[in-house]
């Protein structure tokens, strides 16, 4: 934008303040707010050059001026000029949307990570620390934050408005967006997708805190166990680590440190390791043999809940080393008390 | 009529001793047999008219109960779900029982047989069935309304349609499908008409514009629809036995069914504004006295999109996770798409140029569509651009804009072209004032309608939300108040045009001194339409002809 800065600041300042227009709370929202601007323009230039034309011509040649027509046949001068020049404006707007499209899409590498379960009608938010929060979302100040998002039922959409981030939330399919907010405060957030009954009642709050006021509010509202903690105790009950234990005699491959990494499967085909890929493997194990085992492994559709996959994608992710994966694997082969999961929902605390 | 130079080029014969001719397609059969067991295109014209008319306002009196809900904040009106059901009724009963059929069901019906010279469409019986799937359709959707109702939205989102509502969704389903045979019959008849049956001398490009734009509509109603049928039985089939083709815990996929509905209902959009498109021609053209500038780029265009809004389906679900590659190709051909519609736009306004213009109500109408179709055009823009999609998508930005393009754009056109051919259908004149006022009501209603809607959507305001947060109230009222005067301006036409049907002025053969063919034969038209089979000598839209044709009539005479 030509505008200067300060002009500009003004002008969304003040069309905020009358209602009109949404905060500008995140690092992305200026460049799409640019775009929109040049769109708005261009939808004002070309109403008035289209009202312009049609009131210059009603009136010189309306009849009482102009009581005989002219005929004319066309021009194709005039055909190519707003063929081309219309073109040419949808165009530009086509590369700046492609940018910002990526750059609204594409996380920064040093993205801190929360996860998101939409399901009728609540968003949960999980923290890898172990903070749950329903209908709310405490982050930080300047700090790129992505969103790995997932619906337990139909089709969502996480909105947040004053940030100029949306993202369908889907079942079945991690989805992210990510984002770095700008501004303290409290924000709207929108479930825009419709989704049955509560649609307009699934909707919450995203509160953005200084670094210091964000590490209190960690600490305050953990629930004791972070994710990958919840993630290590399924690993052990639903009896993954009898398989993937990290031996030479293991009947699974190790996943220590394969998060990230790029796997053969027995087809030949390589496949990157990230969090969709972990979350299929756990519930189509048969799509996605590794090279080398049998394809043995049974699948968990319809045992484990999307926060319990959550939690194990989380423990893999961070799984560095089989140590311990050995060490539950002996204490819970020697029938000592081998650690329970909790049951689903008890360990959330809704955040005020 | 030697009159001086007026302001109007209305000529009606001498009232005291008009009237309607002795023997046309009205009066020559009576009875509601002849009209329910009727093979004339015309009567079947007819028969759409009243039947979209009557669904037109229902659909319309739940957008009227959807904004009064929206009045204030709190959902304090209707129950969540009887809102669901609200705005669900509302799109279904206007896009597939109004907006689909609109034009090309009843003026396309009644028209495009007489502009061609013909003696009816080629297949007047599956012209009929055609009629008859249409109420099947439509009964069916009011008993599902009447049964209590379906809250899917119009879109028939899986999961949520497939698994998680106990509405009468296989009801509706069914209501659709039905009515999309209606449309597909339609389609199948005009493309068959327009190559077969014109007359002699009509060649391609001699066919008036309004044949042009039903033939691209015709093309996509054939070819599209059809993927809706299937989309929707498999819902059916996904409901009932649960066949899980989009469901993701049995292998299926969600998004599949998003791709296969916008697959038709994208090409839908076009479908429905097209035939708008074609009425534009015809009264711009008429009402400057002028050939439509650059009539090929106007008739190629028509096809130009027709073929484009095929390809563009997927910039619906741009924030559903799509490959970004398959998004960069969307976008791009969302930009090629709107490219005709400007062609379309300036090669109208340059007609007017050098014409010589009146400003009769359906010109007042086009004009309408002019601006606010610009409008409506400019803002997809806007939602073709992928990172402005984003922030845009789902949210009333998008209502607003789609109703700029379905409501502003072709509801004025329908109504342009009802006005413009009602003396043909009707063999009566509508009142010239009240209509005017009635086109002028609509505009600025329209306006402040959906004009505050842009900004809604920018900030961010979901679509379907029974309930929204304070500080959007005001312009939610704006909203509101627009739609009441949107709804005086769609009362008066409905009034009016009833009243002209017994004390209307008798309009003659050619009341606007247009030059289609239609207006050479007498109002209301013969059941045979033409005494003999016309042979067309001249170009479209020939004005010195008509001049011609007229000067020997009168020697002749006299």
């Amino acid at each position: 934008m030509g505008l200067s800065p300060v002009l500009w600041q003004f002008l969304v300042k003040w069309l905020h303040n009358s209602s009109l227009f949404p905060a500008e709370a995140s690092g992305i929202s200026p460049y799409v707010d640019a775009l929109y601007f040049f769109l708005v323009m261009m939808t004002i230039v070309g109403t008035a050059l289209v009202a312009v034309l049609l009131l210059v011509f009603s009136i010189r040649y309306r009849r009482e001026k102009n009581p005989v027509a002219t005929q004319i046949e066309g021009s194709t001068l005039l055909e190519a000029t707003w063929t081309i020049i219309p073109l040419a404006i949808f165009l530009v707007t086509f590369v700046w949307g492609a940018l910002l499209y990526f750059r609204i899409y594409n996380p920064p590498a040093n993205a801190m990570n929360i996860y998101i379960v939409g399901k009728q009608w609540m968003w949960k938010a999980e923290h890898p620390g172990g903070q749950h929060e329903i209908n709310a979302l405490h982050v930080p100040l300047g700090k790129p934050v992505q969103l790995t998002m997932i619906s337990q039922d139909v089709f969502h959409s996480f909105s947040i408005p004053d940030f100029r981030i949306k993202r369908e939330v889907i079942p079945g399919r991690y989805s992210t967006v990510w984002f770095e907010a700008t501004q303290v405060g409290t924000y709207h957030l929108f479930c825009t997708q419709y989704c049955g009954t509560q649609h307009s009642g699934m909707v919450g709050e995203v509160t953005v805190l200084t670094p210091q006021d964000y590490k209190k509010w960690l600490d305050q509202s953990t629930s004791g166990q972070s994710l990958a903690q919840n993630g290590e105790r399924l690993f052990a009950s639903m009896g993954c680590n009898s398989c993937h234990s990290g031996t030479a005699a293991a009947r699974g491959p190790s996943l220590a440190g394969v998060y990230g990494s790029k796997l053969t499967l027995t087809d030949g085909s390589q496949i990157l390791v990230d969090d969709a890929y972990l979350r299929d493997a756990i519930l189509n194990p048969s799509k996605h043999v590794t090279a080398g085992f049998a394809p043995i492994m049974p699948t968990y559709q319809g045992q484990l809940s999307e926060d319990g996959l959550i939690d194990l994608v989380e423990f893999i992710k961070n799984m560095q080393s089989n140590y311990r994966v050995q060490q539950t694997f002996v204490t819970s082969a020697s029938g000592e008390s081998a650690p329970t999961t909790p049951p689903q929902g008890t360990n959330e605390t809704v955040n005020p | 009529m030697s009159a001086a130079i007026g302001n109007t080029i209305v000529s009606l014969p001498d009232q005291t001793t008009a009237q309607i001719p002795k023997r046309n397609y009205i009066n020559n059969e009576h009875g509601l047999l002849s009209w329910l067991l009727t093979g004339d295109h015309k009567r079947i014209a007819i028969l759409y008219l009243i039947s979209i008319t009557f669904f037109f306002f229902i659909g319309g009196a739940f957008a009227g109960l959807i904004r009064l809900e929206l009045l204030t904040p709190q959902p304090d009106l209707v129950s969540s779900d009887t809102y669901n059901k609200f705005f669900t009724m509302h799109g279904i009963i206007m896009i597939f029982l109004f907006l689909v059929p609109s034009v090309p069901a009843t003026l396309g019906n009644f028209l495009i047989p007489i502009m061609l010279g013909a003696k009816d469409l080629a297949f007047p019986k599956i012209n009929l069935l055609s009629w008859y799937l249409y109420v099947i359709g439509g009964t069916l959707t009011l008993a599902a309304l009447v049964l209590g109702g379906v809250d899917t939205g119009w879109t028939f989102t899986t999961p949520l349609s497939t698994h998680y509502l106990n509405t009468h969704v296989i009801t509706a389903a069914m209501a659709i499908f039905i009515a999309g045979f209606a449309s597909i019959f339609t389609g199948l008849n005009f493309i068959v008409t327009i190559h077969r049956m014109r007359c002699p001398g009509m060649t391609w490009f001699r066919m008036p514009l309004f044949v042009w734009a039903h033939y691209a509509a015709s093309l996509l109603m054939v070819l599209g629809t059809p993927v809706l049928a299937i989309a929707l039985v498999l819902v059916a089939l996904e409901r009932i036995f649960g066949i899980g083709v989009f469901d993701p815990t049995k292998g299926g996929d969600p998004l599949l069914f998003q791709h296969l509905f916008w697959f038709y209902s994208h090409p839908a959009v076009y479908i429905m504004i097209l035939p708008g498109m074609g009425v534009i021609s015809e009264v711009i053209s008429t009402f400057s006295r002028k050939r439509i500038f650059g009539y090929t780029a106007v008739a190629f265009s028509s096809v130009a999109i027709a073929l484009f809004g095929f390809f563009v389906w997927e910039h619906h679900m741009f924030i559903m996770g799509v490959s970004n590659y398959s998004a960069l190709v969307f976008s791009l051909l969302t930009m090629l798409v709107a490219v005709p519609s400007a062609i379309k736009i300036f090669n109208w306004a340059f007609t007017l140029q050098k014409g010589s213009i009146t400003f009769e109500t359906p010109m007042l109408y086009s004009f309408g569509f002019m601006g606010l179709f610009t409008i409506g055009g400019l803002t997809g823009v806007f939602l073709g651009s992928l990172g402005m999609d984003i922030h845009l998508t789902e949210t009333y930005f998008i209502v607003a804009h789609f109703h700029f393009v379905m409501v502003g754009g072709m509801l004025m056109a329908f109504l342009a072209g009802i006005h413009f051919w009602w003396p043909k259908m009707t063999g009566r004149m509508y009142p010239e004032s009240l209509s005017k006022l009635a086109a002028v009501t609509t505009f600025i209603g329209f306006n402040l309608t959906f004009l505050p809607q842009f900004i809604l959507g920018y900030l961010g305001m979901p679509r379907r939300y029974h309930a929204y947060p304070p500080e959007f109230q005001v312009l939610n009222v704006l909203s509101t108040a627009g739609a009441t005067v949107l709804g005086v301006g769609y009362m008066l036409p409905m009034l009016y045009l009833a009243w002209s049907l017994k004390y209307g002025a008798i309009a003659g053969d050619n009341p606007w001194q247009a030059t289609g063919l239609e207006w050479q034969i007498q109002s209301p038209p013969l059941t045979e339409n033409f005494t003999e089979t016309p042979i067309m000598d001249h170009e479209a839209y020939d004005y010195e002809w008509l001049a011609n044709k007229t000067k020997k009539e009168v020697t002749t005479v006299g």
